[in-house]
């Protein structure tokens, strides 16, 4: 029976009603007296010396209160990555530093060199113009191709750093002989050379900060597109500006997305803190959707060359990587976690693979930075793996389902630990491979497919049997790793004299839907209703410190700190209670929000215990403080793995190239569900960005560094018409074995799981339309590109 | 976008005289223009909306075809246009979204004369005749090129007279991001021959496909076109397509459109 409230529910979003009514408060709705307008200055080439910068004419313009440039920040600290990587031979990553303005060099198209600030936007836009013109840049060669960038040692994006190389990074490289020995004497070899193409993530909202600085007290506050402001507010304050942590506030607001691009750390963010601070008044910057486009941190973008060595019958012995992966101009915070420990240690997929090496060169380039985009790392993995696997079916003339059921691990064989480094704790992966058969209903595949042949059309099946880590992350473990963070979570559970709660939390929610999900948890715990629960989320000066939202951790992390937190709440109730009824605090027992004493009809309610609480007069002061709040941390003890099987079918008009999905089913294991309706729409979403991924986006950079997809005239967004009407389950559940709520993590599935479906799916219709010369398509798998591949 | 001053004349005669004002730059459904403005690439001193002219707005059925208001939405043309000139009506009906085809106009989009623009195909296939406030000009003399013209500087579209077709079709194959044509063929069925024009393929804008246009005379078939060529010698190469795609596309869109003209 699905329950109409508490866990397990599909309450209805609370949040929507104000987003979809417009009263959403985003950051650029906020309106300040006395605010000025900064408008960023931007490189328009890819590479260049600054050779002077005569910012005079500028500064005398009308309404121009303030001109930044990069020698007003050269002497404060850089923006840091948060993750060292040591390289094969054990020397430590390249770390150039990253300023709030570009200093001495620009290093991609977009990269701000100036800031002007003004009384009004359009002043400080014609200031901005004026000190364009009034700058010399001498253009250098642009760096944009990675392998390029790694042979040519000569043109160098750092000119500390001679080959453009962040780091070689091998995984796990003790296992490497024993990987090219399992290569040797293996009976077949798959290859294949593929992209993982370059995206950026798009957002609703573009990015916005507003800073301002109070004189009285000396204390900063940035409003900030943020998906997780504790930390933007260590890096700002801490790294950055040398602010004392304490002295700054940093809200998130209302925040339209994310998707990996606002966990970081920018130039701007600073930049209005420091200007706020000169000029006394709040500083206000909006990104513009073009400045979206050059200057977020933007996905993927690997280069990968990928060997399967298997049996003759597809029994999967090993697994070979090399792949170069772009970080783009400058080192943003997670760029370095992304392609190595996010991507290389799922590179065994859900298979028990008894050896794999993964090998990853990270390449500086004059583009913008990239970094953590949606799955980060695992979509990459996942895309690799399923497409090689999906090749070496083919070439071995084998059914892609019956490969996959040989060689996926069994129930029985849990905890199970990686050859690259994970333990994974539980799952059941024939169950959801069954599911998604069923679902995709497989058996009915050739009738449809003779009825898309009937219309002209080739019809294919696509398979993508996925897993991922998530939960991000076990600090003593990221730490090991390299991690500079750790990454833990926290919740307050404060009940209020009246009883009801509010709940400060770490985690931030940009859209995922914590105000209603972590409320039902709360409720459902405390026996009260949802509408008693307020969450409130992304302001450092009212919730404990947490590390935010991305990598599919809120519920499993944050959500387990509410938890413990709510345990600790029924804790210190159960001892009022014990005093108020006179009992041993043993006997007391809570339920269906009474505590009452076990055999007896003697109970208090949730409220009573509260606004005893607050009201202490009858109360055990001597041994219990009053008031009825607590705080929680929580570390994980593991990564969760959330793993599934999606079935893709595909129909493609052979004369223009275009694919059209067919039909999208979901099979995921999430551990225990929380809200069907949002995990469902946490699938479609990231389903859709897949999707997106491997038919329509792309971000193109020409030889000189100029991007060519810089707006949505040239950039493919998905759009609603694009994607089918997705079949999503999740009912093969095996719950995470380490969290209390035995959880596992949604937000990132889709986007992991979908693209090698998509492309699988392609190919299997080419193939059965005859065109079996065809072995791969890179994404996007364009019209152009699809009817290419055909005549080719 | 820059400062500039807005008038709204409300007939053709102080149109005229407002676009003699240095500076001065008409303005439809700003569909194009304003976003142009918006990234400073355009910066009229004074912007003459022509939305506002009663004499530029409708559609009408008259004895040389049918008649649409320069002002006149591609929302207008969609639902008055149907029981005239279908295959019209289906064009204007795919332009962008709703909102773009509630503020765009005809008048506009045959201006601007995007190489991958909708229209500039049914005027150029449908031998239509642009209306401007100064003369009347044969669709074959109007189009000089990507965003080229016929028209003289201050001189505006008042309308567009469309000869109706036996049968007509427009197929257009979207660009995936922008959804403007990455190639649209526009075929026209009259008694005295067919006309075939393409437009999103060539680096000259929109054209006529004559081998296509004598085969289709001859024969009004799908197969009539099997045996040709296209060349791809200037046909647009791009991220989206190159030209030999674009080539493709011409054809099988061809066959398309006269497989399902009505
Ligand atoms: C999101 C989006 C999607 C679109 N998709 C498509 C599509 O699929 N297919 C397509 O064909 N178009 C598409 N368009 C363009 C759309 O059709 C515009 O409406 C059209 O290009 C311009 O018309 P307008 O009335 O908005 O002109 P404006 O933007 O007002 O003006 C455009 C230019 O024409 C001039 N001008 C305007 N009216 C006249 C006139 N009467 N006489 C002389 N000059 C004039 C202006 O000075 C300006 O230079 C799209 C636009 C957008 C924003």
């Amino acid at each position: 029976m699905p329950k109409d409230t508490g866990i397990g529910a599909s309450s209805k979003r609370r949040e929507d009603v104000r987003f979809l009514s417009g009263k959403g408060l985003y950051t650029q709705d906020i309106a300040l007296a006395g605010q000025t307008y900064a408008v960023m200055v931007r490189s328009n080439v890819a590479h260049g010396k600054i050779k002077s910068i005569n910012t005079a004419n500028a500064a005398a313009m009308p309404g121009v209160l303030a001109v930044f440039t990069g020698e007003d920040f050269k002497d404060v600290g850089g923006n840091p990555a948060g993750w060292l990587i040591n390289s094969r031979d054990g020397t430590p990553m390249r770390e150039p530093k990253r300023p709030v303005l570009a200093h001495g060099k620009v290093r991609h198209v977009g990269d701000a060199y100036a800031a002007i600030v003004a009384e009004t936007y359009n002043q400080a836009k014609d200031a901005a113009q004026q000190l364009a013109d009034d700058t010399e840049i001498e253009e250098l060669p642009a760096i944009i191709d990675m392998k390029a960038a790694v042979a040519n040692p000569a043109n160098r994006v750092h000119d500390e750093i001679p080959d453009n190389l962040c780091f070689d990074w091998g995984w796990i490289e003790d296992n490497r002989a024993a990987v090219d020995a399992a290569f040797k004497s293996a009976p077949h070899v798959t290859t294949l050379e593929l992209v993982n193409n370059r995206l950026v993530p798009n957002a609703m909202e573009p990015r916005a900060s507003i800073g301002e600085y109070n004189p009285g007290t000396g204390d900063y506050k940035l409003t900030t597109t943020s998906q997780n402001p504790h930390l933007t507010r260590l890096l700002v304050a801490a790294f950055v500006l040398g602010i004392p942590e304490n002295k700054l506030t940093v809200v998130a607001p209302d925040v339209g997305g994310g998707f990996g691009s606002k966990i970081y750390h920018y130039g701007e963010e600073a930049l209005v803190l420091a200007a706020a601070k000169k000029l006394g008044r709040p500083v206000r910057w909006i990104a513009e959707r073009s400045e979206s486009f050059l200057s977020d941190a933007h996905g993927r973008d690997h280069v990968t060359k990928i060997e399967l060595a298997s049996t003759k019958d597809g029994e999967i012995l090993a697994i070979r990587t090399e792949t170069l992966a772009n970080v783009g101009a400058y080192l943003s915070n997670f760029s370095t976690a992304t392609p190595t420990f996010l991507h290389g240690t799922l590179m065994a997929g859900p298979y028990k693979v008894p050896h794999v090496y993964v090998n990853v060169k990270t390449v500086f380039t004059n583009t913008a930075p990239v970094d953590a985009y949606r799955g980060a790392g695992r979509p990459e993995a996942t895309f690799s793996i399923e497409r090689v696997v999906d090749k070496m079916c083919r070439e071995l003339g084998l059914d892609p389902f019956e490969v996959r059921r040989k060689n996926l691990l069994t129930p029985d064989q849990f905890p199970y630990t990686t050859p690259v480094g994970l333990v994974y704790d539980t799952g059941n992966y024939q169950a959801t491979l069954d599911k998604a058969v069923e679902l995709g209903d497989v058996a009915g595949f050739e009738a449809r497919r003779a009825a898309s042949a009937a219309k002209g059309k080739l019809r294919g099946m696509g398979l993508s049997t996925w897993i991922e880590a998530c939960g991000i992350a076990p600090s003593h473990l990221v730490g090991v790793l390299g991690s500079r963070v750790g990454l833990f979570d926290a919740a307050t559970v404060r009940v209020n004299a009246t009883g009801n709660i509010s709940v400060m939390t770490g985690a931030h929610s940009h859209g995922q839907g914590h105000e209603t999900v972590f409320a039902q948890i709360v409720a459902d715990k405390l026996g009260i209703d949802e509408s008693a629960v307020d969450i409130v989320h992304g302001d450092t000066s009212k919730i404990p410190f947490g590390m935010g939202s991305y990598g599919s951790r809120s519920l499993a992390v944050c959500g387990s700190a509410m938890n413990k937190a709510v345990d600790k709440i029924i804790a210190k109730g159960k001892k009022i209670a014990a005093h108020m009824l006179e009992a041993a605090e043993g006997d007391i027992v809570f339920e269906a929000g009474k505590f009452s004493v076990a055999g007896t009809d003697k109970a208090k309610t949730f409220g009573e215990i509260a606004f005893s609480a607050y009201v202490p007069h009858n109360y055990p002061l001597e041994t219990l403080e009053p008031g009825l709040e607590e705080t929680a941390f929580y570390d994980p003890a593991n990564f969760t793995y959330p793993a599934g099987a999606y079935i893709c079918e595909v129909e493609v008009d052979p004369e223009t190239g275009k694919v059209d999905i067919a039909s999208f089913t979901c099979a995921d294991d999430f551990g225990n569900v929380m809200n069907p309706m949002i995990v469902e729409g946490q699938v479609h979403g990231g389903v859709g960005q897949g999707i997106g991924q491997a038919l329509l986006e792309n971000t193109v950079y020409d030889e000189n560094g100029q991007i060519l997809t810089a707006s949505f005239m040239d950039y493919a967004m998905p759009r609603a018409d694009d994607v089918p009407f997705y079949t999503v389950d999740h009912s093969c559940a095996t719950p995470c074995t380490h969290n209390p709520l035995g959880v596992k993590g949604c937000g990132e599935a889709g986007a992991i799981g979908s693209p090698p479906a998509v492309v699988n799916a392609v190919i299997d219709a080419l193939h059965r339309g005859g065109h079996t010369h065809v072995t791969h398509i890179d994404m996007p798998v364009s019209p152009a590109r699809v009817w290419a591949a055909i005549n080719g | 976008m820059f400062n500039f001053d807005f008038v709204k004349p409300s007939t053709i005669a102080d149109a005229v005289a407002a676009m003699a004002q240095d500076g001065a730059q008409a303005l439809s459904g700003g569909q194009t223009l304003t976003p142009t403005m918006k990234q400073r690439l355009a910066s009229p001193s004074v912007l003459v909306s022509l939305t506002g002219i009663a004499e530029m707005k409708g559609v009408c059925l008259g004895a040389d075809g049918l008649s649409i208001g320069g002002a006149t939405t591609h929302a207008t043309v969609a639902a008055e246009a149907r029981a005239h000139y279908p295959a019209l009506a289906d064009l204007a009906a795919n332009i962008g979204d709703p909102m773009v085809r509630n503020r765009g106009t005809i008048g506009g989009s045959v201006a601007n004369n995007d190489p991958a623009a909708c229209y500039p195909s049914a005027v150029l296939a449908s031998g239509a005749v642009v209306v401007t406030n100064k003369r009347k000009i044969a669709a074959d003399d109007y189009f000089q090129g990507m965003f080229s013209t016929a028209l003289d500087e201050g001189e505006f579209i008042t309308g567009v007279t469309f000869p109706v077709p036996e049968k007509a079709a427009y197929v257009k194959f979207n660009q995936p991001a922008s959804r403007f044509a990455l190639t649209g063929v526009f075929v026209a069925k009259y008694a005295s021959g067919v006309r075939v024009a393409v437009t999103g393929a060539s680096n000259n804008g929109v054209f006529r496909w004559t081998e296509a246009e004598a085969a289709l005379s001859a024969s009004f078939s799908a197969a009539a076109v099997e045996g040709l060529t296209v060349s791809a010698d200037d046909l647009i190469t791009d991220l989206h397509g190159t030209a030999a795609y674009r080539a493709n596309l011409v054809k099988v869109l061809t066959k398309r459109a006269v497989a399902g003209a009505k």
